[in-house]
């Protein structure tokens, strides 16, 4: 069996990232607690991957073929959940019960609980371990077509796990595995450059023996081509350092890290919606 | 109904050998009658008995490096692609480096990895206490979805490891570094879940677990000289406990000894001392580690000096039964 998804035209594509925004924004709201700032700055990534990059097929989550996509910093999960909605694997609806008792979508991602998560994450560092694990099983069984994608956040990089993975995965040449990082320079407690600074970050996943592309995360042609790109590099698994902007498309939240781990109120978020509406005056998104 | 084992537990020259030579052959034998077993292991491949089975498929073993939160996750990986993944190291590293990647990248996951904890117990000797693990059965013990072993020997350790491989749940086997005596013979029946009646017996119910169901089985002659007439409990699974063997035998002799080389916290202790008490309370001593660490020694000096020898576990009977 083979599923062929519809390429969708970039500016449909940022139709939907906006709709998607929307989306986190009510499931937050909603929910009265969760993470903003990640959520909205990975939407334009996760659009990029669920509507053009990734092999997959919402009405199938198990299909054998499928693309494997690990969300490594699980506090994220709103927005995983919206896109996969927005493709079809579960009605919008449900979005709303985020975080409430009986609910599929958990605050944190469980595997068993919703058809199309591949994994349980939350505590940071170890989505690239199973990718790598992952990787390899399909080495050994001969799985050429198929690849490992992991989105990580910046700040889960000061877990000692995620350099044991890297090390790991350039060893046995993963190159089956796109890694993204999710370069939005905020963790809970503050800026990463305050908080255990990162960089040269560029640097150290090349010295651990890596394919790094830098791109603007926020720019889905840019995201779409550098998956492209890292199927490409054949000798060494790729990471993909995404620079985000926190927040992203609410203008109040934008830039600031106390949004990393809170939801916004009703007032806030009447206000995060009607500014996303109007793409911050540029585009009329989907109507509702 | 007892099953059968060696004839003469108190030999002088009683067979002996590491309990992880047993998963060591077992694994290998795992790996000819399924393609799907594979092994990772963190830097110990040698002494952790996975040796053979890497140098017969070499495709299929994984060496990880010093690296145990990345050994147990990568092994969660395998599994998700319907692998069969054993990965070992010594149990002090893992589970004791890596228990928050066991419990959501396994557990909650729900992925069935096979974690083998090397050098657990006394037995791991001149080392210390920083590499005898005594922790091990109680942090894995409370966690859901994991299965707990705790093998008497090799050849225990050897079924142990086949069963393993086709049970389809996490699971986690504790073996011990320097040899033990072998009690259990190629016809002692094994099963993951189930307590076995070694000795029958009317007066006290000695359970016991790993190596210790050796020094539980020679206080049978021992303490029959004192007039006592103790039934023998090997329960080799400490999670799911066998509730029923266990109960059957003590509503029988209502006086409970329990014997372990790991934390009474939490262990083997823990367990059944949990099961009486809410099911059918009776006095109880439980016999293990006190809240202590280890110490450099022989296993014989360690033994003795943390009273898990079957002289002490003779006393402890002996006591219990005194006072009525
Ligand atoms: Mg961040």
């Amino acid at each position: 069996m083979t599923f062929t998804p519809q390429k969708l035209s970039t500016k449909a594509l940022e139709l939907k990232a906006n709709q998607i925004r929307e989306d986190v924004i009510r499931m937050l709201v909603e929910a009265g607690s969760g993470h903003s700032a990640g959520p909205l700055d990975l939407a334009d990534i996760f659009t990029a991957l669920y509507f053009d990059v990734l092999k997959h097929d919402p009405k199938n989550p198990n299909w054998d073929e499928r693309d494997v996509l690990i969300l490594s910093n699980g506090h994220c999960v709103p927005v995983q959940y919206a896109t996969m909605a927005e493709a079809g694997y579960f009605d919008k609806k449900e979005l709303l019960t985020l975080r409430k008792f009986g609910s599929r979508l958990q605050g944190h991602p469980e595997r068993e609980r919703l058809p199309g998560l591949e994994t349980t994450s939350g505590p940071l560092g170890s989505g690239l371990s199973q990718a790598s694990g992952m990787a390899l099983s399909m080495r050994m069984d001969k799985e050429k077509e198929r690849r490992i994608y992991v989105i990580m956040g910046d700040g889960e990089q000061d877990e000692g796990n995620v350099w044991e993975a890297a090390m790991f995965a350039s060893k046995y040449k993963l190159s089956n595995i796109t890694a993204i990082t999710d370069r939005n320079n905020i963790q809970i407690d503050g800026p990463t450059e305050q908080v255990m600074p990162l960089e040269d970050l560029k640097a150290k996943w090349e010295a651990f023996g890596w394919h790094v592309l830098e791109i603007d995360g926020n720019n889905i042609e840019m995201c779409i081509d550098a998956c492209a790109m890292a199927k490409a590099i054949i000798e060494k698994p790729t990471m993909i350092i995404a620079h985000t902007v926190p927040g992203m498309g609410v203008d109040f939240m934008e830039y600031d890290f106390h949004w990393h781990g809170v939801a916004p109120k009703p007032e806030e978020a009447k206000k995060a919606l009607a500014e996303l509406r109007s793409l911050g005056g540029k585009i009329r998104s989907e109507a509702d | 109904m007892t099953v059968p084992i060696i004839k003469d537990i108190s030999a002088k020259d009683i067979a002996s050998e590491p309990i992880r030579a047993g998963f060591g052959r077992g694994l290998k034998k795992a790996g000819e009658l399924d393609a799907r077993v594979v092994a990772a292991c963190a830097d110990l491949t040698d002494s952790t008995k996975i040796a053979d089975f890497a140098k017969a498929f070499p495709d299929r073993y994984i060496e990880i490096g010093v690296a145990e939160q990345n050994l147990v996750t990568v092994g969660s990986g395998l599994a998700a692609m319907g692998k069969i993944p054993f990965v070992s190291s010594y149990a002090a590293f893992e589970p004791g480096r890596c228990w928050e990647q066991i419990r959501t990248t396994i557990c909650l996951n729900n992925r069935p990895v096979k974690l083998i904890g090397s050098h657990a117990g006394l037995y791991t000797g001149a080392d210390g206490a920083t590499h005898q693990m005594l922790e091990d059965l109680a942090l894995m013990r409370v966690l859901p979805n994991m299965v707990v072993l705790a093998p008497g020997d090799s050849v225990e350790a050897e079924k142990a490891t086949l069963a393993m491989a086709k049970d389809r749940r996490p699971n986690y086997m504790r073996v011990t570094r320097e040899a033990t005596p072998i009690f259990t013979t190629a016809d002692t029946p094994f099963e993951i879940g189930t307590a076995y009646v070694l000795e029958e017996g009317e007066d006290v119910t000695v359970i016991a677990t790993g190596t210790m169901t050796y020094q539980a089985l020679l206080t049978v002659d021992m303490l029959y000289k004192h007039g006592i007439d103790v039934e023998v409990v090997h329960v080799p699974t400490i999670k799911p406990l066998d509730a029923d063997t266990i109960l059957k035998s003590v509503q029988k002799t209502k006086h409970v000894v329990t014997v372990e080389e790991a934390q009474i916290n939490g262990g083997l202790g823990g367990a059944i001392a949990e099961l009486l008490g809410e099911h059918y309370p009776v006095p109880i001593k439980r016999m293990g580690m006190h809240d202590h660490f280890g110490e450099s020694g022989t296993p014989e000096e360690l033994l003795d000096y943390f009273g898990l020898t079957a002289k002490d576990i003779v006393k402890t009977v002996q006591t219990l039964l005194a006072k009525g």
